[in-house]
């Protein structure tokens, strides 16, 4: 089955983020097929870098980076929500005058249309979200 | 790509006091500008993004209600509204904006299960 995910809610406040990626990881173990995982609203926050969790929790952001890496994941961050929220790749700093980036590894930053696309190609959406 | 689907947004939350309702509707504005087959669901709280007369100055955020007014010249024509959710909130299909469908629970979710991809905000 192909799956297209899409990741509504920040990492450490809501489950959702949890969730999707136990979803996403349990999938490609199981030999499915991820199209692409799209973070949208407060989601754009699990592609940051700069987060610092405790050192006995999980880092979410560091285990969607090595799942990506692992899987050749396409992870796909909602420009227009990134920029609310100030999730910078290179592009977009410059783009708009920012002084650093903090878009993690394995993450890219695009626009609406990629979820769109999910929803197209893949055999099954499924949205994580409050 | 050049494949049309049938996308349904599902609307379950107040139009301010979260980004869900704004942001949704840039998904369902994009949606349209793809092609798909693009229709709305508002229930729960969600019927309240419907509601004629947004004011938003007191809150200082910027009003969307003239958006619901604009979808159909996108091709956006289907609206759903699910009659619990208004009847529980004291409104009816005269205090919205915008032309809708409103139906029951049951109707809906059958209308759901004919859908190729289901969003919920």
């Amino acid at each position: 089955m192909k799956f297209g995910i899409q990741v509504n809610e920040g990492p450490y406040t809501h489950q959702a983020s949890d969730s999707a990626y136990q979803f996403t990881k349990a999938a490609l173990e199981k030999g499915h097929e991820i199209f692409r995982v799209f973070f949208y609203h407060d989601g754009v926050n699990n592609a940051t870098r700069l987060t610092t969790p405790p050192q006995d929790d999980r880092n979410i952001v560091n285990r969607w980076s090595k799942l990506a890496e692992q899987y050749n994941l396409d992870m796909v961050v909602c420009v227009a929500a990134a920029q609310r929220r100030g999730i910078v790749d290179e592009g977009e700093a410059k783009r708009n005058g920012k002084d650093a980036t903090n878009l993690a590894p394995g993450f890219r930053i695009s626009g609406l249309g990629q979820l769109i696309e999910a929803g197209i190609q893949s055999d099954r959406m499924v949205v994580f979200g409050d | 790509m050049g494949d049309t689907k049938k996308f349904m947004m599902i609307n379950r939350k107040a139009p301010y006091g979260t980004i869900y309702a704004l942001e949704s509707l840039e998904v369902v504005l994009i949606a349209a500008a793809f092609e798909q087959d693009v229709s709305l669901a508002f229930l729960d709280d969600g019927v309240y993004q419907l509601k004629k007369g947004h004011q938003t100055k007191g809150i200082e955020v910027k009003g969307f209600e003239k958006t619901y007014g604009a979808l159909e010249d996108y091709d956006v024509e289907k609206l759903y509204v699910d009659q619990e959710s208004l009847a529980a909130r004291g409104l009816t299909a005269e205090d919205l904006c915008v032309p809708v469908e409103v139906m029951s629970r049951a109707e809906l979710g059958k209308l759901m299960e004919e859908q190729d991809v289901l969003l919920s905000f």
